[in-house]
């Protein structure tokens, strides 16, 4: 889960940061150090189901799942574990292929 | 520098110590009204920029008083008020204007500014001297004046959208307030506020509807009919909405000729007003013309815009104005009427229903319904409609924590401009460190301000600081005038504005109808569809504009990363990210677009009016002889 991690970190800071990461935690709340805006929720998601090839469902839009790089990464987790399958990315999967 | 706010005439007055110059758009008395005009023993000199609209009246008062007049102008008018009543003159105006008044016999100068800051004024001291004129590059002009960013005002714009006066963009160069005066004698400047917006009281209903209607009727076709006064044909904006669609009503009532109207209509669908305005234009029989504005368009002028706002800006909306008054000109047209000013004082704007709705929301929190308010609130806003009811709470601070804030109905706003300044280089944001442009802004309120009425709060907001900070300058007076074209606006007349400004907020917006008393004032005059049609906020292409059609040189080159860091206002690897953003077509946010349009229109006043400046002037250089030779 390490690279997912990193990535979604990686997404984060370049997205909502534009690459300034200073102090910035993966524990950090996007909404209590407000980065992340009404649009930027949704490009998180489109990030998510498009990268991951998972799919988010409306009642799973929540803080506790979407609201930090430690949170993130615990939801995605959970995800791919629904579909059973490994934790990497879409890209990881074709440099692999 | 200016003459494309006087395009008719010029002229220049040099005392001992003092010079006076004057760049004319001739409105009333063509031929009789130059300027600088005096009084009857040439020893008081005006220089002015504006209308008087009640100068009829007062002339025929100063003329039962024996003043003997010259000319049949407004602008002499003034003079002879001044005689009379001195500095307390402007309390009779009835007008927007920007004046500079030379007393010879006290050797003082008298500048003021009209009460909503229809009309620009600003000034500096260098070398001793006091030096104003209606847009900085004049003063700019002038050898001796350095040209420099203020930080704090940057902040400013990048949190309120405006700067604070007297703070402008650029270091040691002052704006007069709006509803301010400033005397200038022996070395010595004194800045002092004339006029206030009031709202105590307004909680209280002095009268019945019925009886405000009435007054609402009468001060809106009088400040209407008294902006008819021109001997120039004068047109209107008809921009589809309420405002405008009044106005032009009225201006019917008064006029036998075909009136000409105008509009902008947008390319991209989800901006456009047009089937409003066509609709408008069939009611109410005018002879319109209409200019179609896409990205394109927007990008093609931005410069030029940013030359005549002379500030940074964080919406491209003032580019499809600047299009449109280049239309007017273009039709023969110097003067335009305009529905500005209704939604500040009738409690128009999303802004006042989004506050009024977060405040009935956080008050039961856990509320689907009360949720599902501000979602009705802006059906055409799509990235919105999918947000779940949590992030909405926190995005609109509909939280009970929230609801005492003074500042409630603006935080949302502020909150998300802020976040431009995450582009400061390391450099700007250690300099504003323990800068808080929000106890500036505290120090400028008035002090009743924290008892009144949570609408009344955020209207004085809007109207004391917005409006003349950002929609009656960049979207306004800066646009309109760039082209040679005066805009007038019948709801700013103070006497609507007042009497508005005591209204109990209910009337103006019951439950969620916003502007109730306008709309039920005025509905014999317009078609249903018209009065009560769902309010459009005026939006024009942003960020986007700069990227079609594979991108345009000018931004290429000032958002470059070797130029961010000369000129070392923004971070630029932060910078490139957001371009990268907009390449990719992945910048879809509000954010996004604000800090495209933020960073480019900054980039674009340190290159035009600190990078590229050329000083110096013909009109200085005339000032400066006639100075030394009287």
């Amino acid at each position: 889960m390490d690279s997912a991690q990193a990535e979604l970190r990686r997404f984060v800071i370049d997205n909502f940061l534009y690459g300034r990461d200073g102090r910035f935690r993966d524990d950090d709340s996007f909404l209590e150090i407000g980065i992340i805006d009404s649009t930027g929720l949704l490009e998180l998601v489109n990030f998510l189901e498009k990268h991951y090839g998972i799919s988010i469902e409306e009642a799973e839009l929540i803080p506790e799942n979407l609201d930090s790089i430690v949170q993130l990464t615990g939801f995605l987790q959970r995800k791919l574990d629904q579909r059973r399958v490994p934790v990497v990315s879409r890209q990881q999967e074709q440099t692999t292929a | 520098m200016v003459r494309h706010r006087g395009p008719d005439e010029w002229g220049v007055h040099a005392d001992r110590g003092v010079g006076l110059a004057s760049a004319r758009l001739s409105i009333i008395d063509l031929s009789g009204g130059h300027q600088p005009i005096h009084n009857e023993d040439r020893s008081i000199w005006i220089t002015f920029n504006g209308e008087i609209f009640n100068y009829l009246e007062l002339r025929e008062e100063l003329l039962g008083r024996g003043h003997i007049f010259a000319t049949h102008s407004d602008t002499e008018v003034i003079v002879h008020l001044y005689e009379e009543k001195g500095t307390e003159c402007v309390r009779e105006l009835n007008g927007q204007w920007a004046f500079a008044i030379w007393d010879g016999r006290q050797r003082r100068l008298f500048l003021s500014r009209d009460r909503l800051g229809v009309r620009p004024l600003f000034y500096t001291r260098a070398g001793g001297n006091l030096i104003f004129a209606s847009e900085i590059k004049s003063i700019f002009a002038h050898p001796e004046v350095r040209r420099e960013l203020d930080l704090a005002a940057l902040e400013q714009i990048f949190t309120f959208w405006f700067t604070l006066p007297p703070h402008t963009i650029f270091k040691d160069i002052c704006e007069l307030p709006p509803g301010h005066s400033l005397t200038f004698k022996d070395g010595e400047t004194n800045v002092r506020p004339y006029w206030h917006l009031d709202f105590t009281g307004s909680s209280e209903r002095i009268l019945s509807e019925n009886e405000y209607i009435e007054q609402l009727r009468h001060l809106l076709t009088d400040a209407t009919h008294l902006r008819l006064r021109s001997d120039v044909p004068v047109g209107a904006y008809l921009s589809g909405g309420l405002d405008s669609a009044i106005v032009t009503a009225l201006i019917n009532k008064f006029s036998g000729a075909r009136l000409r109207t105008f509009s902008v209509a947008f390319t991209p669908r989800e901006l456009d007003e047009s089937p409003y305005q066509q609709e408008a234009v069939h009611f109410l029989n005018t002879a319109h013309e209409q200019i179609r504005c896409g990205y394109e368009d927007v990008a093609a002028v931005f410069p030029d815009v940013i030359w005549h706002t002379e500030k940074p800006i964080v919406r491209a909306a003032p580019a499809p104005l600047y299009l449109l008054s280049k239309l007017v000109r273009e039709g023969g047209y110097k003067v335009v009427l305009t529905g500005e000013g209704a939604d500040e004082i009738f409690g128009g704007y999303d802004i006042f229903k989004e506050a009024k709705i977060r405040r009935f929301w956080a008050a039961q929190p856990e509320s689907k319904q009360r949720a599902r308010l501000l979602r009705r609130l802006y059906p055409y806003h799509a990235n919105l409609q999918k947000q779940p009811d949590c992030y909405l709470q926190r995005f609109f601070r509909a939280r009970p924590e929230d609801i005492s804030n003074p500042f409630f109905s603006h935080l949302p706003r502020w909150e998300l401009t802020s976040q431009v300044k995450g582009f400061f280089s390391d450099e700007v944001k250690a300099s504003l460190a323990g800068y808080d442009p929000l106890s500036e802004l505290v120090a400028q309120l008035p002090v009743d301000y924290f008892g009144w009425h949570s609408f009344c709060q955020a209207q004085y907001l809007e109207t004391m600081f917005l409006l003349p900070g950002y929609i009656l300058s960049s979207q306004g007076d800066r646009v309109a005038l760039a082209h040679s074209v005066e805009t007038r606006h019948p709801f700013l007349d103070y006497r609507l504005v007042e009497f508005a400004a005591k209204m109990p907020p209910n009337l103006k917006m019951k439950v969620l109808n916003e502007k109730y008393i306008l709309k039920r004032t005025f509905e014999p005059l317009l078609p249903s569809s018209i009065v009560n049609r769902p309010k459009q906020p005026y939006r024009a292409p942003d960020g986007r504009s700069f990227f079609s059609g594979g991108g345009v040189d000018y931004a290429e080159g000032l958002l470059a990363p070797s130029q961010i860091k000369a000129d070392g206002i923004f971070d630029p690897s932060a910078v490139a990210k957001l371009l990268e953003k907009f390449r990719a077509g992945r910048a879809i946010g509000v954010k996004d677009d604000m800090a495209l349009v933020g960073i480019l229109s900054t980039q674009l006043v340190i290159d035009q009016f600190i990078s590229t400046f050329q000083q110096g002037g013909s009109l200085w250089t005339a000032l400066r002889q006639n100075c030394a030779a009287s």
